[in-house]
Order: structure tokens, then C-alpha cells, then sequence
């Protein structure tokens, strides 16, 4: 059973069909109680950094985030519920972050046209589950203003460039992340989601 | 780098696909939940819908179309039509859609691509603009074009993007429906001062319309209708014909 961590930032009806068409079941969960019952986690989110995180907090599922993950539980981070899982934000640069991953989101500086909104391709860097079965060069869809452009680079399993490089996604032993949105990125995206099902 | 997309544009009015030619005179085209799911697996970056019926009937029968399209197909939704309020946006974001499109609404009170904005992000607002040629410029219209609003098509387009949109839907008044290519001159002249991704509609006829829309209108994305629905060109078809031109695209 996955738990989608549901902390009152945009819609997670969009996922829940890309679950839906996998066969894979989820609740959504609002409380860290919500959690218990879960063996995956799902974060997902659209909006501000700095929200979040408040969100996040009053609700206690914070706590229980860091405490499922140190335990080992299979984490999906995405797009918003990817850039979280690090130190901070320029988009919100009074909230810290998860720290979870070392490194901070940064505005993209380079491209013209901000946010980016399309499809943008996907270097593997390395071998990882997380893109078991896609292809090096494989598009994804992006909707992002703010991205990681530096991290360990261990644990950055893809890149993408946009005016800049930045890091489109990680893999860190259970903890996986995706700056994109794998419920709207077609059958590449499905196919990551899949990966983390049958994780 | 992001890929240029295409997107496949269904006019639904009573439950079914409809395709205007110049803003009138419509055929059916086949069912719409069919033909979205036939467009993704075909390719399509996209899908939008446009109401064409706008009816607070017809707004339920989108709003389950939008739902049952959502459950099938794992690429962004675009719907729009006759969207007046945050709540009627919230109503086709919450059943799958990922963005809206308004024109009327915003014209008549420009505010409300603000408020959609600050509701739910710049990134789920996309401004039409509908804009027929006056000498050297273009004016926008509104009301499925049938209503000129006196607002100069470019100025209006900066002050959609000043607002709040995130992508504008430019569609050329003179050539939708008549199958003479996109108006590149008037993609170039609202692209060239935006900032935010321009869609480029009205007037797809050949491949080559669709080359022109993204080198010399400097589209990032271009929407077709009817040569898709009569099956005059696949969007493999023209994924392969823009390759082969050196743009950038999604296999």
C-alpha cells in the first residue's frame, strides 16, 4: 500500500489515475497515522517551497517522513516533493528544507522563458532502479521555476538541461526523486512510476 | 532544451467532437475520450479541449469527459471554454484537467488570470488570444470570435503575461479552418516579447505549416485540429517531418 502524502498542495487526482492504471493501491494520507498502514511513500506536490514545508510540519508528517525513510521505506519524491527533500529554497529562503540530500534549489538564471513547461530530455547519468527500463535521452514533462543545480553527485541518477544543466532526478539507496511529473511524462513516466510499485 | 509540442485540439460541443471552419459551419469528428486516447498513443504532447457549447449544461458534460480522458491518458490536459471563475477553473483542474484557457472571461475582467494564477499557479493559465488581421496589426477578439474587443492582439498578449498567464493560445482568426498556414507573422510579433511558452493555432494544413509555426513564428508548441480528426496527417507524421528538419522533438 503506497501513501501519498496529501499536505493540502494541488492535486493528487492525476496521480491516483497513474496508480490506478498500474493496479497499484494508495491512500492518501493527511496525518502521520494516515502513514502506518503504508510500506511506500509518495510525495508528491505543486507550489511554493516555504508552504509546504510549514504544511508539512503542522501536521506533524514531517516527523514521520524522516522517521519512515531512516527506517528504510521506499520513497518517491516529485517535482515539489523533490526539491524538499534538500537543504533549502531560493524560491522560500526563510524555510529550511527536509535536508534529507545535501545541496539547495536555485532559480534557473539562464533560460529565457521561466517557469519551464514541457518536455525536456532525461541524461542517465548512472545505472539506477529508478529508470529501469527507460532510456538514456527519454523525454519527461517538467513544470518547474526552480531546480537543483548542484548536489553529490552520487546521487544524482539524471540531468537536463535548460539553459543551464540541473539535476532532474536522484537515487539514494530507498530514497528516490523526480523533478518531473511521471504522471504526465506518458509511457516513460509510468514506466518510473512502475519501477517504484514493484519496488 | 525542451522538445517543440504538438497537440492535438478537440472542439467538443454536445458530448462530441466538433471542427469549426472559420468560427462556424461545424462537422462532427468522432468521440472525444476515443480520439484523445488514440492522439496520446499516437504521440500527442498534449491534449486540449475546447467547450464550444460553454453551457452550464455542457460544462458537466465536459467535466466528466476531462475526467474520463484523465484516467487514460499520462500527458497534461488542456481545457477551455467559456471558464468565467476560479470555480468553474477549479472544477476542470479537480477532475484532471492540468490547465485552463480563458479569453472572454479575462478580457471582459482582466484580473482573473491573477486570480487563476495565484489560485493555482501561473503554469495552469493559458490565455487565448483570438486575433484577426486590421492593417499592420492584429485586434483580439472574444467570444469564439465572434465579438472584436478593440484591444490590440499583441499589446494584450504582453498584459496577459504581466497578469499572470503561463502560455498563450495565439490563434489566427483569418486562417483557422482554412488549412493556409499558421499566421507566422503574428506568432513572431507576441513571441518575440514573451517570456512565457507560445502555442501556436489556426490554419494547419501541410507538414510544412507546422515547421514554419515553430522556425519562423518561433511557436513552442502548435495546436491542429482538423488534420488530425480527417485523418490528413498523424502527429507521427509530423514528429518525423520536424525531426528530419532538425527540430527537437518528443519520439
Amino acid at each position: 500500500m503506497i501513501g501519498i502524502v496529501d499536505y493540502g498542495a494541488g492535486n493528487l487526482g492525476s496521480l491516483g489515475n497513474a496508480l490506478d492504471w498500474l493496479g497499484a493501491s494508495y491512500i492518501t494520507a493527511s496525518g502521520p497515522k494516515d502513514l502506518a498502514g503504508a510500506d511506500k511513500i509518495l510525495l508528491p506536490g505543486v507550489g511554493n517551497f516555504g508552504s509546504a514545508l510549514a504544511s508539512l510540519r503542522r501536521t506533524g508528517l514531517e516527523a514521520a517522513l524522516r522517521e519512515r525513510v531512516r527506517e528504510g521505506t521506499p520513497f518517491l519524491g516529485i517535482c515539489l516533493g523533490f526539491q524538499l527533500l534538500f537543504e533549502g529554497s531560493e524560491e522560500s529562503l526563510d524555510a529550511s528544507g527536509l535536508g534529507l540530500l545535501g545541496g539547495r534549489v536555485e532559480r534557473f538564471t539562464v533560460a529565457r522563458k521561466v517557469p519551464q513547461i514541457g518536455w525536456n530530455r532525461l541524461r542517465l547519468t548512472r545505472k539506477t532502479r529508478l529508470f529501469e527500463g527507460v532510456e538514456d535521452g527519454a523525454y519527461a514533462y517538467f513544470v518547474n521555476s526552480f531546480a537543483v543545480k548542484r548536489t553529490a553527485p552520487d546521487l544524482v541518477a539524471a540531468r537536463s538541461e535548460y539553459g543551464e544543466s540541473f539535476v532532474s532526478a536522484v537515487e539514494c539507496e530507498n530514497v528516490w526523486a523526480v523533478q518531473f511529473h511521471p504522471e504526465k511524462s506518458g509511457p516513460v513516466g509510468l514506466q518510473v512510476l512502475r519501477n517504484f510499485v514493484e519496488a | 532544451m525542451l522538445a517543440k509540442r504538438i497537440i492535438p485540439c478537440l472542439d467538443v460541443k454536445g458530448g462530441k467532437v466538433v471542427k469549426g471552419v472559420r468560427f462556424g459551419c461545424l462537422q462532427p469528428a468522432g468521440l472525444p475520450v476515443e480520439l484523445a486516447e488514440k492522439y496520446y498513443a499516437e504521440g500527442a504532447d498534449e491534449i486540449a479541449f475546447l467547450d464550444i457549447g460553454a453551457t452550464v449544461e455542457e460544462r458537466k458534460t465536459v467535466v466528466e469527459l476531462v475526467r474520463r480522458t484523465a484516467r487514460r491518458v499520462f500527458v497534461p490536459l488542456t481545457v477551455g471554454g467559456g471558464i468565467k471563475s476560479v470555480k468553474a477553473a477549479r472544477e476542470l483542474l479537480l477532475a484532471g484537467a492540468d490547465r485552463v484557457t480563458v479569453n472572454s472571461a479575462a478580457v471582459e475582467r482582466p484580473e482573473l488570470i491573477g486570480e487563476l494564477a495565484r489560485e493555482f499557479g501561473s503554469q495552469a493559465v493559458v490565455v487565448a488570444i483570438d486575433a484577426k488581421r486590421v492593417g499592420a496589426g492584429w485586434e483580439m477578439y472574444s467570444r469564439a470570435g465572434s465579438q472584436a474587443t478593440g484591444l490590440d492582439a499583441v499589446q494584450w498578449a504582453k498584459q496577459a503575461e504581466e497578469l499572470g498567464a503561463g502560455e498563450l493560445l495565439v490563434t489566427s482568426m483569418d486562417r483557422d479552418g482554412t488549412k493556409q498556414g499558421f499566421d507566422v507573422e503574428l506568432l513572431a510579433a507576441i513571441g518575440v516579447r514573451a517570456r512565457i511558452p507560445v502555442i501556436a493555432s489556426g490554419g494547419a494544413g501541410g507538414l510544412q505549416d507546422f515547421y514554419d509555426a515553430v522556425a519562423v513564428g518561433g511557436a513552442d508548441a502548435v495546436l491542429a485540429a482538423s488534420v488530425f480528426h480527417f485523418g490528413e496527417l498523424t502527429i507521427g507524421q509530423v514528429k518525423a517531418f520536424l525531426k528530419e528538419k532538425r527540430v527537437e522533438v518528443r519520439p
